[in-house]
């Protein structure tokens, strides 16, 4: 059970050391919304198949950390060389590990707190914390509650940043148990572009627990790719919370892979806020053990001429979970709206579950919205003919389920990221 | 027709037809609910202790629940205290055939267009009339009994077969399932008895007729069916209600037993009123069915038209427990102002090679809001389990709204489940098509909107096929694009 005498205490001992930074409003909006709500139970629809509470046990006091140089070398991602670095360690943004090679004219990466203040803070006045209009739940409120070391991003108006944006979220579980809730904001100006990819470590074999929310604001004319990677330690869970909105006509495309970690809850919402917005978004979940992987999406159509596509792709062995639920909204004046969704689940063992609920609520009558979705089995005759030209059972499987994961990889447009993924999702696949 | 006229707006011009209130002497109870009107209601029924003693409890398990809220609807809170929950034309004597039945209520039913002579003379239907709760003839009775068909009204099977009802009544939907279906389980009043023995293929289609005609009344009737070993059922229920003003609730209970090798077929075409064009008054219709396929290589199919109500909340379900058992959901829902409906089914596969199949077809025109909501689950023993859902939204208007909430839940390797759905309107270019070849408006939308619905009626006993069309088309009139 989640403590709150403790919860209450930690929160008046924050806003009492930080009442002047800025955010102090939306922690207190937060802490008010998740003291009303509480923790979710299977009770509550969006949570209906991941269960969550016993994750919040930990203490939420992560003072110093021990994470080096040296720690970070071991695990950043290939191409880091010509990327820029962001880095969090047990939620907070740490400006020394974090590294930028794009020079201020392209963007500009600042605290939550100093933009709060400085030449950006109408910007984090209005947009932080919008996801909330959306994530009623109290684990969106409870790291909204406790905003302290987050980070502000902002790419300016017609650049184009040479190198890609990284995001690694460490969690030192070297000692004990840890728990982080990172906190993001990024806003792409008009007519530029960004390439960002997020993922997360947690370092030694103590459990961990990251609740991150990281929202972007898209403005006109502007482009971005993002991909999240999950493939962290089994004992490793995290909610991950990424808000999109698109205030301009804009192109937004993301990939999220989830291969391993202890319970995975995905929340990618897409708010589709201007004439004529184009997102594209792509998921591949291959889950092992006892890994829990929740892959949420939600698409509201709020303005007329957007086009959505979804493509959500999963195996589930042993004795995992997937769930994936895509709900595809269509406001009363989102006349012209094509969205598509398709999910297709593959179960290859008796005790993994597939759970999945696509779903349309549509008050415009002018559009045109489908989704589909499947559960089902490899394909004997692939397997077949594959064996039949001596392929042994367990390389013939790997191939196909290769082959399947592929519609989703190909979407990964960073050559170095995709042979990344590509070769984690080997490795992934051939160890029984 | 006027050319510049909203064809949706015509539409929606279009009143209920069934919409008129029979002047008969009807037996009704103060308003109100508690235990005492539970015993009065027993009593009037002339109902055996453990009747009564059953009605208690679910009636005590009632007052501890709380309404749900979950579903995708929204309806001011309704005062259980504020219906009258026994209504029963008075009884001038014991009927023993059609001909004694008061004819101010046969010329009703002759305006439904469901005329019990006639259908007895030419369709061979067997008809059990349920006005305002409580049954009032049933034809071809005799004909059925001689093949060891029971079909009468569930007050009659009561007093004459207890121990079938004993064994079956709330084995499907107990009374603890779920908040109506307590308050049913308390108050029901009548509704049919259907058993096939074994081997029995019943020769005719069995029919029910629903009419709420006493204002606020609460209709709450319960029907069983058993269908024994290797036995076959097609039944058939159709709803009307009179307008009033005030919403009405209905909430009824349905049960279907199937055996091994047991075939029942259920159909339901529900006109009950929809409210007035500002979403005034209407029907409550908030029903609980579920069917169990209990022995190997059974099947249940569930068909439904739903045009009527203010609120429809209904999943009609399938348990499938057998091997090699079937289970089916054909369903359009058409709604129109400001109804509302929330509707699916729930396929819940158990047994091996367990197969099921769902085809819902929403058309929303007006202020409407109409959802589907289903569920199927296939559970680790179900191996091979398979299953194909497909639902397809209309929009005729922009003010009206289509929602989708399908859940999937598998938990077996072998399992195979698809779902698709799509949402759009009717197309410029098949409008188009249709007009061009001198097909006014008015009558191209209706003849998209059949076409539409046409996998579903398709699977409708051809009595109720054409009253189907019809029903749709009236609730179509005017709808030129």
């Amino acid at each position: 059970m989640i403590d709150l005498t403790y919860l209450n205490d930690r929160f008046e001992h924050l806003q009492q050391v930080s009442a002047d930074d800025g955010i102090a409003g939306v922690r207190k909006n937060s802490f008010d919304s998740f003291s009303k709500t509480g923790l979710p139970t299977y009770r509550t629809e969006d949570w209906k198949y991941t269960s969550i509470g016993n994750l919040f046990d930990q203490s939420f006091e992560q003072a110093g950390h021990t994470v080096s140089l040296a720690d970070l070398e071991a695990l950043r991602m290939p191409g880091h060389h010509k990327a820029n670095e962001l880095v969090f360690v047990n939620g907070r943004f740490d400006a020394a590990l974090s590294n930028f090679l794009s020079t201020d004219d392209e963007l500009i990466v600042l605290s939550l707190k100093d933009a709060a203040k400085g030449e950006y803070k109408d910007l984090v006045a209005r947009y932080l914390n919008k996801s909330s209009e959306y994530m009623k739940d109290g684990v969106h409120a409870l790291n909204g509650a406790f905003i302290e070391e987050g980070v502000f991003v902002h790419i300016h108006k017609g650049k184009t940043p040479q190198h890609p944006l990284y995001i690694y979220h460490i969690l030192d579980g070297r000692a004990h148990p840890v728990m982080a809730q990172p906190r993001g904001l990024i806003y792409i100006d008009k007519n530029s572009r960004l390439q960002l990819t997020e993922t997360y470590v947690t370092l030694g074999v103590s459990d961990s627990f990251c609740n991150g929310v990281l929202e972007v604001v898209v403005d006109q004319n502007a482009y971005v790719e993002y991909y999240k990677i999950q493939n962290d330690a089994s004992n490793a869970s995290q909610v991950s919370t990424t808000h999109i909105t698109q205030i301009g006509r804009s192109y937004v495309h993301t990939v999220t892979v989830t291969l391993n970690g202890g319970v995975v809850r995905n929340n990618m919402n897409l708010v589709l806020d201007a004439d004529g917005n184009e997102t594209h978004l792509y998921g591949l979940y291959l889950l092992k053990g006892k890994t829990h992987a929740d892959n949420h999406t939600m698409i509201d159509n709020r303005q007329p001429n957007c086009f959505s596509n979804q493509l959500y792709k999963g195996i589930a062995d042993d004795f995992s979970t997937a769930v994936f639920n895509g709900k595809i909204m269509v406001q009363p004046d989102a006349q012209k709206t094509n969205s598509f969704q398709s999910n297709k689940n593959i179960l290859l063992s008796d005790n993994a579950t597939i759970n999945t609920k696509p779903q349309l609520e549509i008050f415009a009558d002018d559009v045109k919205c489908s989704h589909g979705c499947t559960v089902g089995q490899l394909d004997e005759e692939a397997l077949f003919y594959l064996r039949a030209r001596g392929i042994p059972k367990e390389k013939a499987e790997v191939l196909l389920l290769q082959a399947y994961a592929a519609d989703v990889l190909t979407h990964i447009k960073p050559m170095a990221i995709r042979a990344y993924v590509e070769k984690l999702i080997y490795e992934h696949l051939s160890i029984v | 027709m006027k050319e510049n006229q909203d064809p949706l707006e015509q539409a929606v011009s279009n009143d209920y037809k069934y919409g008129f209130v029979t002047d008969i002497d009807t037996d009704t109870i103060a308003k109100g609910l508690n235990e005492d009107v539970i015993r009065l209601i027993s009593h009037k029924k002339n109902e055996p202790e453990w009747m009564l003693e059953w009605r208690l409890k679910a009636y005590a398990y009632w007052l501890t629940m709380v309404e749900p809220e979950w579903a995708n609807i929204k309806y001011p809170t309704i005062d259980y205290q504020d219906i009258i929950y026994y209504a029963a034309p008075k009884p001038k004597k014991q009927l023993n055939s059609l001909d004694e039945v008061d004819p101010e209520l046969l010329s009703t039913f002759e305006k439904l267009g469901i005329s019990l002579s006639e259908q007895k003379r030419l369709s061979g239907v067997a008809v059990d009339v349920v006005m305002d709760s409580v049954s009032i003839a049933t034809s071809f009775k005799e004909q059925l009994a001689e093949i060891g068909v029971i079909f009468c009204s569930i007050s009659e099977a009561i007093q004459l077969h207890p121990e079938l009802v004993k064994k079956h009544l709330g084995s499907i939907v107990p009374m603890t399932d779920n908040y109506f279906a307590a308050l049913n389980s308390a108050v029901f009043t009548d509704g049919s008895f259907c058993y096939i023995p074994k081997g029995v293929r019943c020769p005719m289609e069995l029919s029910t007729y629903f009419r709420i005609n006493t204002e606020n009344a609460g209709q709450f009737e319960r029907t069983l069916i058993v269908a024994e070993d290797e036995s076959y059922v097609s039944y058939l229920e159709g709803c009307t209600a009179p307008m009033r003003d005030e919403n009405q609730l209905h909430a009824a209970v349905v049960e279907l037993i199937a055996m091994e090798k047991a075939e029942i077929k259920y159909s339901t075409v529900q006109n009950w009123y929809p409210g007035d064009k500002e979403g005034k008054g209407g029907i409550y219709n908030f029903v609980t069915k579920r069917g169990i396929c209990k022995g190997d290589h059974s099947k249940i199919s569930w068909t439904q038209v739903e045009t009527g109500s203010a609120i429809t909340w209904k999943y009609p379900s399938v348990i499938l427990k057998g091997d090699y058992s079937i289970g089916e959901f054909y369903s359009v829902a058409f709604t129109n102002n400001h109804q509302q409906a929330d509707t699916g089914t729930k396929m819940t596969h158990l047994g091996k090679n367990t197969r099921s199949r769902i085809v819902a077809k929403g058309i929303s025109a007006g202020h409407s809001q109409n959802s589907y909501r289903g569920l199927v689950r296939a559970s680790k023993q179900a191996i091979n389990a398979r299953n194909y859902s497909q639902c397809d939204s209309l929009l005729l208007g922009d003010k009206c709204g289509a929602h989708t909430f399908p859940y999937i839940e598998v938990k077996n390797k072998t399992a195979i489940v698809e779902h698709e759905a799509t949402t759009s309107k009717i197309g410029e270019d098949q409008l188009f098509y249709c007009r061009q070849r001198g097909i006014d408006p008015e009558a191209a939308v209706a003849l998209i909107v059949n076409g539409f619905a046409k996998e579903v009626m398709n699977q409708l006993p051809m009595e109720f096929a054409i009253e189907a069309q019809k029903l749709l088309t009236i609730s179509m009139e005017g709808s030129v694009g």
